[in-house]
């Protein structure tokens, strides 16, 4: 570990992961927190409990703002664990000089997200601190869910089992970096922010076996690829070309040099559902507004143990690696 | 109709295309006598050969050696060094470009300097320092300048608005290198010390990027004077198979000679206005040190003289440290650079030296070698 805390601890990638073992899962360490699943799995594997805070810059961007994150974030952990969002609480740190305005127009997008989820607010807190001791406001949320199905975990994946995403990848990171650069150009690109436990909801209704689903938020797709693979001790294998990624995105990644699996989401998750299943759950997953695009991307095989392999459409192969560092631009 | 960006790149990452040029490759290789190790000298095009995974497409006697072609990579940590000083002084902006940031230094990176309460910003564009030198007129924006001949004129254009708008309170800290200097260096140095005779480059594939500015013009020694074929290749893996065939064609048709793939741009002239403003600006610098490779006579450029006032190395000259830090002695890079070992020979490889910690040039960002060896592993 280094030092001091750099911006890249909190990338969800590698140095992200290296925090919370090393600081976090060395002090609290007990056998729910091990398992290191989106939400944990409590009372007798009936409830779903997780806790996430979020600190967007800019507050409102295109396709969602912070109010709607917050309650989606937390929710969607509940959700990957099979589980109904019931319960949340809710604390906010506002910077002093923030508009009643602004926080009233949070509030409502939470109020509508919530009901999306038919989740309510029991518990909640607010601090106001100096100027300058936040950027604007911060927003955590905690929540409890009731479990529909048990059993569902990262460490359960096996070949039996095929990866599919619920959407094109990449939307909501590309949002974010191109409102905080300013970057000025004509795009239909928007935040995919959306509460998963519809779509989780269908699926369990369906009866689909799914073994483990996980939101794809910091550190994108690769980074849950790569988690579940040293999770489940496994080898995915991704064929590249069928990923779906927008236009939209792919230009972001070309001119940044970024990769789309790299990219941070918020309504897009990963699921490995038993391959007899997987045709069905995506025709499930098609029937959503979002969810176009669905589709199966990888195999689960034991080619290279807890190794996540992209392979190309002309035949060749590579590591998709966990995503490091801060998500930088590459210069040439 | 209207062009959309993915126009710019469809075509060149088609896959009937690409497998349609490992072919003809790999039935022209097999009338070599001798294999051919090809230096791509660009880290973009190190990028392009990992990512695409093209050292499978080719048959075994065709191997690539990645080259020094990274600004990030190369930039030794003195300069670092310099860069950490100045973004903690009092009421100094930093501002470089894109992963220079996260680079050790001694005393760590800029996002290290950050967090500890430095102003340090990356732009995509050295323009954007107007922006913040304008919104932040008591602070001082020293502009940690990095690049090949491709980012430079956006430096000397930077410099060309600062004295036309007259702002006073953007300063420069130079650090631009070239390409035909390091290519030398690698196959003919002065040093005494390094043994570039033994060398196993057999060609090049030159940067596109550079050429567009410098023109093809810049390669034409080494077809002429060290009997390396050059070919300028765009950054898509179908111009990166198209250059590889047109050297294996080379080396097959006993011709040696400097030629361009990437003809949708690059001339023999380059781009002249842009030569002219750098030329303006800049000198080249007697020595400038690569990292992993010591001090290459007339590799980087500096500000000329006239123009002191702007630059930041003599303004800050009492603070900044001088002193020489050596390259570790265990590293290999200068040798793998030169093809004359491969990253898993070095013994500080994957243990002493890691993306997360490197100790060479060719661990520093995904361009460099042992860096790309480190992350794609045993599938090349």
């Amino acid at each position: 570990m280094n030092k001091t805390i750099s911006l890249a601890c909190g990338n969800g990638g590698e140095e992200n992961n290296e925090l919370i073992s090393q600081v976090f899962y060395k002090a609290f360490k007990n056998e729910i927190l091990d398992k290191s699943e989106d939400a944990a799995i409590i009372h007798n594997g009936e409830l779903a409990f997780s806790t996430d805070s979020f600190t967007v810059s800019p507050l409102f961007f295109a396709g969602a703002d912070i109010g709607k994150l917050a309650v989606c974030g937390t929710c969607n952990d509940l959700a990957m664990m099979g589980a109904a969002p019931k319960y949340l609480t809710c604390s906010v740190i506002i910077e002093e000089g923030f508009e009643t305005r602004e926080l009233e127009r949070i509030v409502r997008s939470m109020k509508k997200e919530l009901e999306i989820n038919g989740a309510i607010v029991v518990s909640g807190d607010t601090k106001v601190v100096p100027r300058g001791s936040v950027d604007k406001i911060f927003i955590n949320t905690t929540g409890i869910g009731k479990v529909l199905k048990k059993g569902i975990s990262s460490n359960n994946i096996s070949k039996d089992d095929v990866i599919i995403v619920n959407r094109d990848i990449g939307c909501h990171g590309a949002a974010i970096f191109v409102a905080r650069e300013g970057i000025e150009m004509s795009s239909s690109l928007k935040s995919d922010c959306e509460s998963l436990f519809p779509q989780v909801e269908a699926l369990l209704d369906a009866n689909i076996k799914i073994t483990a689903m996980r939101d794809a938020t910091r550190g994108g797709v690769s980074a849950v690829l790569n988690e579940w693979s040293r999770q489940s001790n496994i080898c995915i294998e991704v064929e590249e070309e069928i990923i779906p990624v927008s236009d939209e995105v792919k230009g972001i990644c070309e001119m940044l040099g970024f990769e789309a699996t790299a990219l941070a989401n918020e309504g897009t998750f990963v699921l490995a559902v038993n391959h007899e299943d997987a045709p069905r759950a995506v025709e499930i997953l098609k029937t959503f507004e979002s969810c176009k695009n669905a589709a199966i991307i990888a195999k689960v095989t034991d080619t290279h143990l807890k190794k996540v392999i992209l392979k190309s459409s002309w035949g060749t192969s590579r590591f998709l690696d966990t995503p490091s560092g801060e998500l930088l631009p590459r210069i040439c | 109709m209207e062009l959309e960006l993915k126009n710019l790149y469809d075509d060149f990452r088609d896959a009937d295309t690409i497998k349609a040029y490992a072919k003809i490759i790999k039935v022209d290789a097999a009338k070599l006598k001798n294999s051919i190790n090809i230096m791509e000298v660009c880290g973009g095009h190190t990028h392009t050969i990992m990512k695409y995974g093209l050292p499978q497409l080719l048959p075994s006697n065709i191997k690539f050696i990645h080259g020094p072609g990274c600004p990030v990579c190369i930039m030794p940590k003195e300069r670092i060094d310099h860069a950490y000083v100045l973004s903690m002084q009092p009421n100094v902006i930093l501002v470089t470009l894109g992963d220079m940031i996260k680079v050790p230094g001694s005393n760590g990176s800029l996002q290290t300097a950050r967090s500890k309460g430095a102003d340090v910003r990356f732009v995509y564009s050295p323009l954007e320092c107007l922006k913040i030198a304008k919104e932040n007129p008591t602070k001082k924006v020293i502009f940690f300048a990095i690049g090949f001949e491709t980012t430079t004129p956006m430096s000397a254009a930077l410099l060309d608005a600062v004295i036309k708008q007259n702002i006073k309170n953007v300063f420069f800290h130079i650090n631009h290198v070239t390409v035909p200097e390091v290519m030398r260096e690698l196959i003919d140095s002065r040093d005494i010390h390094v043994d570039s005779y033994n060398n196993k480059i057999d060609a090049f594939l030159g940067p596109s990027h550079v050429s567009v500015i410098s023109g093809s013009k810049i390669y034409e020694e080494f077809p002429r004077d060290y009997n390396r074929p050059v070919v300028v290749s765009g950054f898509e893996p179908v111009d990166v198979m198209q250059a590889i065939s047109m050297i294996v064609k080379q080396f097959i048709e006993g011709r040696c000679s400097l030629e361009v793939e990437y003809k949708r741009l690059v001339t023999y002239d380059g781009n002249v206005k842009a030569q002219e403003l750098v030329n303006r600006y800049f000198d080249k610098a007697d020595l400038f040190k690569w990292r992993g490779l010591g001090n290459i006579p007339k590799s980087g450029l500096k500000l000329k003289l006239e123009f002191k006032e702007y630059d930041a190395e003599d303004i800050y000259k009492d603070i900044l440290p001088i002193g020489e830090i050596e390259d570790h002695k265990l590293c290999i890079c200068g040798n793998i650079l030169r093809g004359m070992a491969n990253p898993p020979e070095c013994t500080i490889f994957g243990t002493a030296c890691k993306p997360t910690s490197p100790i060479g040039s060719c661990m520093v960002s995904s361009e460099g070698a042992c860096a790309a060896y480190y992350k794609y592993g045993n599938l090349v």
